[in-house]
């Protein structure tokens, strides 16, 4: 089963650091799995911990967000938000049955594209590891 | 105007529920006047046949408070949808789960486990536990199935009207019936409570966003004048609904969000993590992990009377899906 288990991931990335760092990863044909479905938002404080559960509701596999490193937010301190708020989301997404192995957040800047596509392999080949992200559902009401 | 047939029934509850009805005081007395109670186990005598020999639509309004959890209250569930022009989520635990939801942290396995074999004032040396079925010299004796889960009433029905709280509070229990009663109904669907946050009409002074990090009740004698979670408590009032005249607030205790998320907000966690962070001060993911580590047991505090109807854990009916 796992063998076979192509995992789904929605990479949200800030426009100016990490996407670039993405699209630099492809344009120098730097190879990364075609696993990782990318959102492209303004700034990496934009995203609300919501989109992230949307993701996993909706039937990913696993989340990435990155922004732009501590300092160089272009917002100033957007990034900080971000960097706040991710090990809240981590305990709260940990206790609500999702490995940490689905959920990264990572600083990217637009130089970075090797290190994007080396993130990617990692969490693909993670997620490989544990299988499908699998909800907690009602058995007895479907 | 023939009298209105009103039916009030608990499943996964606690009681209290039943009790606020009762708290409406004098006014119980109007409910009385406006309303014959067809159904009513907590205050009358009542038997599964009385329910089951009214034809459908016969009840013009069912009170339902308590969440669903077995096979009875399932059954119960369908039988007064199937009875009740107005169906009324009675509470938190009907509306989203409310404190029996937390079972859902843990399986049917866990909660059996734990209540009747582990549980520090339990003595079972055989290991006995509750069978759906078991055989005796004089027969067979059945109870209902308990469930892998806690499910939210409209998860198994469908809900027409929602009051909040845990329990609702007398002034908008008053509001829904009399709503009721004069047939002035708002749109199906519709939750009876403030459409804002509780923050939005929240008093207190708003000013500090330097937290290093949070603290229970407690731990500190919080200032009455002041934001609760500026003072490092963890209020639900950015995700909470508002409606209950901020009834924990002015007992300077925080918001636990009993009133559920506002019609904006998805995810009552998920706000919360937001709502928490931006008052955090830390500039370093070390302080940053450091501040969220000051929070016990997250989950659990955020979606202390919503977990069946988080994101993450929300099933749908089939009619819905
Ligand atoms: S909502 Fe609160 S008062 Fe009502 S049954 Fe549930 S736990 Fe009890
Ligand atoms: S967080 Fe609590 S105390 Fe602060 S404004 Fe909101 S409701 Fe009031
Ligand atoms: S302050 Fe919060 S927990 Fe207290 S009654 Fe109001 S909504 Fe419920
Ligand atoms: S713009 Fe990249 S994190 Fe803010």
């Amino acid at each position: 089963m796992t063998g076979s288990f192509e995992p789904k991931i929605v990479g949200i990335l800030c426009n100016w650091c990490s996407y670039a760092g993405a699209d630099l990863a492809g344009t120098s044909r730097l190879k990364y799995p075609a696993n990782i479905h990318i959102v492209r938002v303004m700034c990496s404080g934009r995203v609300d911990p919501t989109f992230v559960l949307k993701a996993f509701e909706l039937g990913a596999d696993g989340v990435l967000v990155s922004g732009c490193r501590p300092g160089d937010c272009h917002y100033v301190d957007g990034n900080y938000k971000t960097m706040r708020r991710t090990p809240l989301l981590e305990n709260l997404l940990s206790q609500m049955g999702v490995e940490p192995a689905r959920f990264r957040q990572v600083w990217v800047s637009a130089s970075q594209g090797e290190i994007f596509a080396r993130i990617v392999e990692e969490m693909v080949k993670d997620l490989k590891e544990i299988g499908p992200y699998m909800r907690q559902g009602g058995e007895e009401l479907a | 105007m023939p009298k209105l047939k009103l039916a009030i029934y608990w499943a996964a509850a606690c009681g209290g529920c039943d009790v606020a009805i009762l708290d409406l005081d004098e006014k119980i007395l109007k409910v009385a006047e406006a309303a014959d109670i067809v159904l009513w186990p907590i205050a009358m005598d009542y038997k599964y046949e009385d329910l089951t020999a009214l034809p459908k639509d016969s009840i013009d309004v069912c009170l339902f408070n308590g969440a669903v959890r077995n096979s009875e209250q399932k059954e119960l569930a369908h039988a007064l949808r199937e009875r009740s022009r107005v169906m009324v989520a009675f509470g938190s635990c009907a509306c989203f789960g409310g404190i029996p939801g937390l079972a859902n942290f843990t399986s049917r396995e866990g909660v059996l486990e734990r209540v009747y074999k582990t549980s520090p004032t339990t003595i079972n040396k055989e290991g006995v536990l509750p069978q759906v079925e078991s055989t005796v010299p004089e027969g067979t004796l059945t109870l209902p199935a308990f469930m892998n889960r806690v499910y939210t009433l409209n998860q198994v029905i469908d809900v027409d009207y929602y009051l909040p709280g845990c329990p609702p509070p007398a002034d908008l229990i008053w509001a829904a019936v009399e709503a009721i009663v004069s047939g002035n109904l708002p749109p199906k669907g519709s939750v009876i409570a403030g459409t804002k946050s509780l923050c939005d009409t929240c008093h207190r002074v708003k000013e500090q966003k330097n937290l290093k990090g949070f603290v229970r009740p407690h731990q500190i004698i919080p200032d009455p004048e002041k934001c609760l979670l500026e003072q490092g408590l963890v209020c639900c009032g950015p995700a909470t609904r508002d409606g209950c005249g901020h009834r924990c607030i002015k007992a300077n205790m925080p918001c636990r969000g009993c009133f559920g998320p506002t019609g904006h907000i998805h995810d009552q966690g998920a706000k919360l993590v937001s709502a928490l962070a931006s008052i955090l001060q830390a500039t370093t993911e070390e302080e940053a992990r450091q501040a969220a580590e000051t929070i016990v047991d997250a989950a659990g505090t955020f979606y202390r009377f919503g977990l069946p109807d988080a994101l993450l854990q929300r099933v749908k009916r089939r009619e819905q899906a």
